[in-house]
């Protein structure tokens, strides 16, 4: 496939040619009137996709990493793009999601009826997804920093397209500060880097030490800037209200690819040391699991659709690092199958995760459409009117538990499998007890996503007839309907896979893929394949067989028992909030619910209000309360800040002056 | 060929049987003379044969749910060794296929319960996810320890290793894990005294409340894959707790229906001089079997 399509055109010019349309895609729509403009990004973007994605995948299998070199007059060294396995690898994700997103916005957010917002929205979205695949490529510290800010800064304009709500302009504010602080850390990171090599290049795979105390520093600001992006604990304080507020596919966009831009962050600073600390892949075991934990902890006491989905991401980026660490650790102790399993398992997570992620908030996406809110309690019964999209969202739910026979189930597994693998061994057995707590995650998971489809799509309605929920329009049906074909067909065919993790596996840790046969693996992974397929088979029948009995027997249809009482009615259900409330209760110290209750007293009280909210409680009560500290203390800073443009743009000169006279 | 053959057949036939012995054990102990022993099965062929009611509520979730979890159960039973009989097909990491199978199950019938839209079924959904996700680490941690005492990753390899020399060599481990498996094995087929299969309707139901809508041949599927699973978590846990083996086939086979059967005694007995615990003891047990299971992981990586 490669040497055909290299014969027609180089494929990293053709991803970068089509990462270049996406980001222009929105211009036209600029000038233009709405609903034309939306049109024309959409098949721009779309188009831009289907020659990215083959030539992604191609660079994926290339024997040779292509480098361009980009002539800029900014004295930062040669700006150098690059395009090997690992970058390729991300590409996927942004082309396919992006894609995606983009039709699906036809239906979600018409010109037709956002007049106002659509224009911004079209731009800012285009911009957003050509400056993640210019991220992969750059090579440049600088230039990294420079399409870094584009894309922050443009997920923050989509993030605040409704911002004539309170809580989108607060979601807004905290991601603002959260990504600049993020920054911030990345500055010192290049900084540092640059003072090591001497030039702004990113340097090679393996040519730095990290032995020396820099390094250390370097991996902390590394750690910081770009664990703050992918949300890991406990920088994921921005996450919940951003994915919340944002238009869904959006938020499909910032889950599904914006956080592993973070990871990719990472995944490539790693890359530059070739003797990494032991320390350093336990501390990101540890964080990456204690993330996963927390995450779905949280995710179990939502009632906001979108906020459970958003919690959720902070438990997958979280497996994702627990797997990135134990595959740290197999570096650092020079064991092949501990490095391969967890990184195998690590680089499928991230594939999977942007297949099942988007599909469930564009799923969201289409539910608030049908409902007009993204409160669960408010919901129910909406299987009935939209069979499509719940059969589609259920997909997308039991592949996110890590079950079978669905793709989140094969990465898990590999995860599994890494961890009982040093069982025998006597360096470090305790890498195990890893295993029990993926458990418990998976079960936790469980309880979320239970409660969030059964909440929506089951049972009666709780709040009939203020909407009149109807199927989504094909626009937004085919994007799901993508993704979650591809959920099943990893998790029918994980060998199919286990071959695309391979080459990016291998450009991160040459010497250990060296060193494995990855043919045992293929072998295991043909097993599970075969179960899936037993699995439905089995499944197939029984179906026969009861249908068989069905049509022999009488078939009545009468409401739901309800124990003698006649007059059930929706409200008397179990809402999302009661379904949760027992693992809260168990769970009580890791989630908090604020409760208010109101103070019954009398023979016959009045009515009153109950209302419970789940707590923040790493943002309430130590993130706003540090800030709230801070705020009077640099208080003399805000006499700089004053609105006046032309003030500020002497602030940019007089520093860059003091600069160059230090230089001298 | 024929150890697959036999494997199947008595995957297929026997598990109602040993609902009959637990019926009959309680029944001599409540001094009755009891159902007969084939009882089980006899009621799952009536119910086959019954009309059904849907509720309007319902979609085809509903439906899916007992397929799908009889389904996800029946793939398992291919997977545990039973006695000194390898597994029909086992590869490394299959115990991890084998507990996820059993989620997978769990998520439907969970998702067909709330289908009905009663707060009954509501409420036996909600205990069944959270005291489910209490009980996954303890079956975890057994994996482990059993991984390690045979130093193997595969379900047939790591039960058929325990034996009376290997019970003597880490007879405290073992213990302990019998002790947090049984508890498991109790929680997971709703057996008292976690949950009691004989009533549908109080408040502290957990499974059997989850169900109730189900009628007609979908509910004899539910009853005869509540057998099954019994059936499978039962010969995991016999291979623990009373690993006889000869080496002569016929022989063995005799000796797994045997201890299936005294399985099914033991259960009837826990059931007969046993009360329901309150709910709210229910967490705490599972908490405490996890902490049995971890200290014989302990024990054994240490």
């Amino acid at each position: 496939m490669y040497s055909a399509l290299q014969d027609v055109c180089d494929p990293a010019i053709v991803a970068i040619i089509a990462a270049l349309f996406i980001g222009s895609a929105g211009i036209p729509g600029l000038f233009l009137r709405p609903g034309p403009g939306q049109m024309i990004a959409t098949v721009t973007t779309i188009l831009a996709s289907l020659a990215g994605l083959p030539a992604a995948l191609a660079l994926l299998f290339a024997p040779a990493t292509s480098t361009f070199v980009l002539a800029w007059e900014l004295p930062f060294g040669p700006c150098e793009l690059a395009i090997d396995p690992l970058s390729a690898f991300f590409l996927l994700p942004i082309f396919l999601v992006t894609a995606t997103g983009s039709l699906f916005a036809l239906g979600y957010w018409p010109a037709a009826t956002h007049r106002s917002t659509e224009r911004g929205l079209t731009f800012f979205y285009g911009l957003l997804a050509s400056s993640m695949a210019l991220l992969v490529m750059a090579r440049n510290g600088v230039f990294f920093l420079m399409v870094w800010e584009v894309m922050a800064l443009s997920a923050y304009f989509l993030l605040v397209t409704e911002h004539g709500r309170e809580d989108v302009r607060r979601a807004g504010t905290v991601y603002l500060i959260a990504t600049h602080t993020g920054s911030a850390a990345l500055f010192v990171f290049f900084s540092l880097l640059a003072g090591q090599t001497g030039s702004f290049l990113l340097p090679a795979s393996g040519s730095l030490s990290a032995l020396p105390p820099v390094a250390l520093a370097i991996g902390l600001t590394a750690f910081a800037g770009f664990g703050a992006k992918a949300g890991i604990m406990p920088l994921h304080i921005w996450l919940p209200s951003a994915h919340a507020n944002a238009p869904s596919h959006v938020s499909a966009m910032m889950s599904g690819v914006m956080l592993k831009m973070g990871l990719y962050g990472i995944f490539r600073t790693l890359t530059f040391f070739h003797d990494p600390p032991l320390v350093w892949g336990a501390f990101l075991t540890v964080t990456g699991i204690t993330s996963a934990l927390l995450g779905i902890a949280f995710a179990v006491a939502q009632r906001d659709l979108k906020r459970l989905l958003a919690c959720s991401s902070i438990e997958n980026i979280g497996i994702i690092t627990t797997g990135l660490g134990v595959a740290m650790l197999g570096v650092s102790s020079h064991n092949p199958p501990l490095a391969y399993l967890g990184m195998a398992g690590a680089l499928l997570h991230i594939l999977n995760h942007s297949f099942f992620k988007p599909l469930l908030f564009l799923g969201s996406g289409v539910i608030i459409h049908a409902t007009g809110t993204r409160e669960m309690n408010l919901m129910g019964g909406l299987g009935k009117e939209m069979p499509r999209t719940a059969l589609l969202f259920l997909v997308g739910s039991v592949a996110i538990c890590g079950i079978p026979p669905l793709n989140g189930f094969v990465s898990e597994f590999l995860l599994y499998l890494g961890f009982f693998s040093q069982l025998q061994a006597t360096s470090m057995p305790y890498i195990v007890l890893l295993a029990p707590l993926l458990a418990l995650v998976g079960g936790l998971a469980m309880i979320a996503f239970t409660k969030l489809y059964s909440s929506v799509f089951l049972g009666a309605a709780r709040k009939p007839g203020a909407t009149h929920p109807h199927e989504a329009a094909l626009t937004m049906l085919l994007p799901m309907g993508i993704f979650a074909l591809l959920c099943l067909t990893i998790g029918l065919a994980p060998q199919l896979a286990q071959r695309l993790v391979s080459p990016a596996l291998a450009a991160f840790m040459p010497a250990m893929a060296r060193s494995i046969d990855p043919a045992e693996y293929m072998s295991i992974l043909g097993r599970l394949s075969l179960f899936a397929i037993l699995l439905l088979l089995v499944a197939f029948l029984l179906t026969l067989f009861l249908r068989w009995r069905l049509r022999q027997s009488e078939v009545t249809a009468a409401p739901t028992w309800g124990c003698g009482y006649q007059r059930a009615t929706a409200r008397m259900e179990y809402t999302a909030t009661a379904f949760s409330e027992l693992a809260v209760s168990v769970f009580n110290g890791i989630i908090r619910q604020r409760i208010e209750r109101p103070a019954l007293t009398g023979i016959f009280p009045s009515a009153a209000r109950c209302n419970d909210l789940p707590t923040e409680t790493v943002l309430d009560r130590i993130i706003v309360p540090l800030f709230n500290l801070a705020g009077p203390s640099f208080a003399f800073l805000r006499r700089l800040q004053h609105g006046q443009m032309h003030v500020y743009m002497l602030y940019i000169f007089v520093t860059l002056f003091i600069l160059m006279l230090w230089a001298h | 060929m024929t150890n697959i053959l036999i494997h199947l057949l008595l995957a297929i036939f026997m598990p109602p049987l040993l609902l009959g012995v637990i019926g009959k054990t309680k029944a001599a102990f409540a001094g009755r003379i009891g159902a007969p022993f084939l009882q089980p099965y006899y009621d799952i062929f009536r119910l086959l044969r019954k009309g059904t009611v849907f509720s309007t509520t319902t979609t085809w979730i509903f439906r899916a749910g007992p397929i799908v979890s009889l389904a996800t159960t029946a793939v398992a039973a291919l997977l545990i060794p039973f006695g000194a009989h390898p597994a029909p097909i086992s590869f490394q990491g299959d115990m991890i296929l084998y507990a996820y199978l059993f989620a997978l199950g769990r998520f439907f019938t969970m998702a067909a319960a709330l289908d009905t839209g009663s707060s009954f079924e509501g409420m036996g959904s909600a205990r069944e996810a959270t005291y489910s996700c209490l009980a996954e680490p303890t079956l975890f941690f057994a994996l482990i320890t059993l991984s390690r005492l045979s130093g193997s990753y595969s379900l047939s390899a790591m039960l058929i290793k325990v034996s009376s020399s290997i019970w003597l060599e880490a007879g405290a481990a073992l213990i302990l894990l019998v002790g947090g498996m049984f508890i498991v094995l109790l929680v997971e087929n709703c057996r008292i005294p976690f949950d009691d299969p004989n009533t549908h309707l109080e408040l502290t139901m957990i499974h059997e409340v989850m169900v109730l809508d189900h009628s007609g041949p979908a509910f004899g599927l539910i009853q005869y894959g509540a057998s099954l699973k019994l059936f499978v978590l039962g010969a995991f846990f016999v291979h623990l707790a009373l690993p006889y083996a000869t080496g002569t086939p016929s022989v063995d086979w005799l000796l797994f229906i045997i201890s299936m059967l005294e399985l099914a005694v033991i259960i009837g007995t826990v059931e007969s001089v046993m009360a329901r615990l309150r709910l709210v003891r229910i967490p705490q047990l599972l908490v405490a079997a996890t902490i049995l299971a971890a200290f014989s992981t302990l024990l054994v990586i240490r």
